[in-house]
């Protein structure tokens, strides 16, 4: 080793009631190099690093900063030995000032002086490129804004290992690219950064080292420069995965699901979209491409019934009775009622999903709880279920009675799915299916679609990886600003036409 | 014509309690506590004072009392009283994680039922004919008021004639306000209340800003039971008399949207409209008096539609009222 460790982490392990979260870990961090820590979810990456920051204390174990053994009991304790972390959920409040959050919890004597820490974190930003104004009120900022106050947050405490948790997945392409500049800077500062993503190519694109855990072991660490996206893949999973979708051409598609003409405005009064019509075909997966915010969520939520209609048909052509209803006017228990086997994942899965105080038994009778006859609901079938989903998704969780909420992002959805498609739905909407999940997950999930597809189900798809969009959908609907850009053949269109009909009408603007 | 140099005067009697009651509340309301319990902790700080005085007044004897005790010894006993009031609210809902609703209010039965039965053990050993105890030499003191009111005409009458707790109670509003709103104990105090995870994160002892806050918002609470039972009803204690004070100084928080200068005025208003059905002549019309009671309830329902209707995120409740708070829960 040429350079000395930040951090020594030695036989580390942390256990929650029966789970053991991490299982005797060994990590080392070098001084000034940036370490990707890699893992499926659930493999106990941020409890990690929870302990690091101070959040959790580890059960056995011993960590070394700089050579020191050090006990961090607290996240004071993580500060005073200069380590900061930036959480996955910003740890923000809301109705403070940037500079309000980050002064808190500083222990400066003399005056409360609030306008000497604004000078400073003004140069702080000047330093390193950032753009945020100080005396701007968090809910006032875009997500990248509140990660910036994030890590101007642990700057500004003089932090010199900073640990960033999945600081991309809620990012765009290029705020994800300015981000990684400011790691490249700060690395030449001789700050050390240890990032946790899920993405391989930023993992490649970023870091130096990467370690690998997998359910809550330390697998083992890799130099950068030595490794391929398929390379992560194999030691994060365990064994050898292949990384593409299976794409069955679609059989005997009908038209299922009609959108026509379809305008709604949010509360605001705003436009939010403009005219779209489409068709959903059984039997085949119609992806939704767009910028984040084209009016996708809108779109899905007006066809659930959870969004007020302005003006539009919304067909549904019973694949039974080839009747034609139309589910305009209609609350989601008025869709249910009139026949139609709706599914939705949304894209808020513990907001609008799944109750999160609840284990998956309670999460899979919010779909049934109306079934039976008897006065008392009933709970053996959705225990059945519960358990089958458990089992044939791997859901990691000690049991069925455990809450959700508590579960790693990954199960949570594979809960979530799993409860959508044992609906035997006629028709199936996923809203950002796989956000936030492994690679390993998001496989079973594509591969999960289409075996629904192979059911005759239509399944609409929106998406924000492109390669993914086309390499699993048969057919695109592109969004842009509300509108449909275009509908398009996923297996013909190249990734660039696609980028193009997303920005189309932003460059008419320009 | 509506008197306003005898009406004002009594408004602020009034509202006095109900200062103290917000501004306690606040301060705890902050801190991410939402203590139903004030009506009760109002009622134990006056019992407590009550029995501090009756002992005192006893062991005097018929002597005259000197005025540092007569005024220290209630006092004390008030605090102590809400302090230990505030202590068990925190150990049940910090320390225990209760729920915080259903503690509250069990603190308030509790509150109540504490007051009455001490207030009713005091008539009972006193042997009165009437089911009142009454304090007035300590009350006496405190109901000093500035030695020059009594020559400064109306402006003395409105602004001058109180005993000295009225000005502490505005004092106390406005030092609550600086602090909240100026100093780095007030940041971190709001942050608790807003976002838990947050300053915990950020280092600053969570459990330690409730607890503080907590008890020192009872005390402050308990002061308006006290300020009520020896100033303003001049040291006659009955039972039940403090009536739903405590409920309207919760309803006050809300109407001053977290702000205790506000509160200031706000508690006069208050004061102002729970007896203004003695000042509007209503004839002999039980009912219609009891509409005019209702009204300060009616304006606090007015200002809770207008405030959610703008949806200020500053005019918000702290986001993480009524929560407990456990580090590693997710």
């Amino acid at each position: 080793m040429g350079s000395p460790c930040a951090i020594k982490m030695e036989n580390i392990t942390k256990r929650f009631g029966t789970v053991t979260a991490n299982d005797h870990i060994n990590l080392e961090l070098h001084e000034g190099e940036i370490l990707s820590l890699l893992g499926e979810n659930g493999s106990g990456k941020t409890t990690l690093m929870n302990m690091l920051s101070g959040i959790y204390f580890p059960d056995e174990g011993q960590i070394y900063v700089h050579g020191k053994p050090v006990t961090i009991a607290s996240p004071k304790d993580a500060f005073d030995n200069g380590i900061g972390m930036i959480h996955q959920h910003f740890k923000l409040v809301d109705v403070f000032t940037a500079a309000q959050n980050i002064v808190l919890g500083l222990e400066e004597q003399g005056k409360f002086d609030l306008k000497a820490a604004s000078a400073r974190i003004t140069e702080i930003c000047q330093k390193y490129g950032f753009d945020i104004k100080p005396d701007q009120k968090v809910y006032d900022m875009s997500v990248s804004q509140k990660q910036t106050v994030e890590i101007v947050k642990v700057l500004y405490r003089g932090a010199d290992i900073l640990i960033l948790d999945e600081p991309t997945a809620v990012l765009t392409p290029q705020e994800t690219d300015k981000l990684f500049d400011i790691m490249r800077a700060m690395k030449k500062d001789g700050k050390s950064l240890i990032i946790i993503t899920h993405k391989l190519h930023e993992v490649l694109d970023v870091s130096d080292r990467v370690a690998v855990l997998r359910k809550g072991e330390y697998i083992g660490g890799v130099l950068t420069k030595d490794a391929n996206q398929q390379s992560l893949t194999d030691m994060m999973v365990g064994r050898s995965v292949t990384l593409n979708i299976d794409r069955p051409m679609p059989v005997d598609p009908q038209p299922r699901l009609a959108v026509k003409n379809l305008t709604v405005y949010d509360q605001l009064g705003v436009k939010r979209l403009d005219n779209v019509s489409f068709t959903a075909n059984s039997g085949e997966i119609l992806g939704i491409a767009g910028v984040a915010g084209s009016g996708q969520k809108e779109l899905l939520e007006s066809i659930a019934g959870l969004y007020p209609i302005a003006r539009g048909e919304i067909m549904f052509y019973d694949p039974e009775s080839g009747q034609e209803k139309n589910l305009v006017g209609m609350d989601p228990l008025d869709i249910k009622r009139a026949g139609v086997g709706m599914a939705f994942v949304p894209e808020d899965r513990l907001g609008m999903g799944l109750v999160g105080s609840m284990g998956m038994t309670g999460n899979m009778m919010l779909r049934s709880w109306r079934n039976g006859k008897g006065l008392f609901v009933d709970r053996k079938h959705p225990e059945q279920l519960a358990n089958d989903v458990w089992k044939e998704l791997e859901v990691v969780t000690p049991s069925t009675s455990f809450p959700v909420r508590r579960m790693s992002g990954g199960n949570v959805q594979k809960v979530l799915v799993g409860r959508e498609i044992a609906q035997d739905p006629a028709v199936l909407m996923t809203a950002y299916a796989v956000r936030g999940l492994d690679i390993n997950t998001s496989y079973t999930i594509y591969n999960l679609l289409t075996a629904e597809k192979m059911k005759g189900i239509a399944v609409l798809y929106v998406g924000e990886d492109l390669d993914v969009l086309l390499e699993l959908c048969d057919r695109l609907v592109v969004l842009c600003g509300g509108q449909v850009s275009g509908v398009v053949d996923a297996r013909t269109i190249t990734k660039e036409e696609v980028g193009l009909l997303m920005t189309q009408h932003r460059k008419e603007d320009a | 014509m509506f008197d306003i140099v005898s009406f004002f005067p009594r408004a602020v009697m009034q509202g006095i309690p109900l200062l103290y009651g917000s501004t306690g509340e606040i301060l705890t309301e902050k801190s991410g506590n939402l203590n139903l319990g004030i009506p009760g902790i109002m009622y134990v700080g006056a019992i407590s004072g009550v029995i501090g005085a009756f002992l005192y007044e006893q062991s005097a004897a018929g002597r005259p009392l000197s005025a540092f005790p007569a005024i220290a010894i209630p006092m004390l006993c008030s605090l102590l009283g809400s302090l230990l009031m505030g202590l068990l609210y925190c150990f049940l809902t910090v320390t225990l994680r209760a729920n915080q609703n259903v503690t509250g209010l069990a603190m308030t039965t509790f509150g109540v039922g504490f007051g009455n039965f001490f207030g009713g053990s005091l008539i009972k050993l006193t042997g009165s004919e009437v089911p009142s105890v009454a304090l007035s030499a300590t009350s006496s003191f405190f109901r000093t008021s500035l030695p020059f009111a009594e020559s400064a005409g109306w402006f003395g009458q409105m602004f001058l004639s109180y005993g000295f707790l009225a000005y502490l109670a505005i004092l106390i509003a406005l030092f609550s306000s600086h602090v909240l709103n100026r100093t780095r104990i007030g940041l971190y105090l709001r942050s608790v209340g807003e976002s838990p995870a947050t300053a915990d994160a950020a280092g600053i002892n969570v459990v330690k800003y409730k607890y503080f806050a907590t008890c020192i918002g009872s005390m402050i609470a308990g002061l308006g039971g006290l300020y009520y039972v020896m100033d303003y009803a001049c040291g006659v204690w009955s039972n039940d008399a403090f009536g739903d004070r405590g409920w309207l100084a919760i309803a006050l928080v809300i109407f001053t949207i977290w702000r205790p200068s506000v509160s200031i005025l706000a508690s006069i208003l208050f004061g102002g409209l729970y007896i203004l059905y003695l000042y509007i002549p209503t004839g002999m019309d039980l009912a219609v008096k009891e509409l005019y009671k209702m009204l300060p309830y009616v304006i606090t329902l007015i200002v809770l539609i207008i405030v959610s209707l703008r949806k200020k995120r500053e005019n918000q409740p702290p986001a993480s009222l009524g929560l407990s708070y456990f580090r590693e829960e997710r």
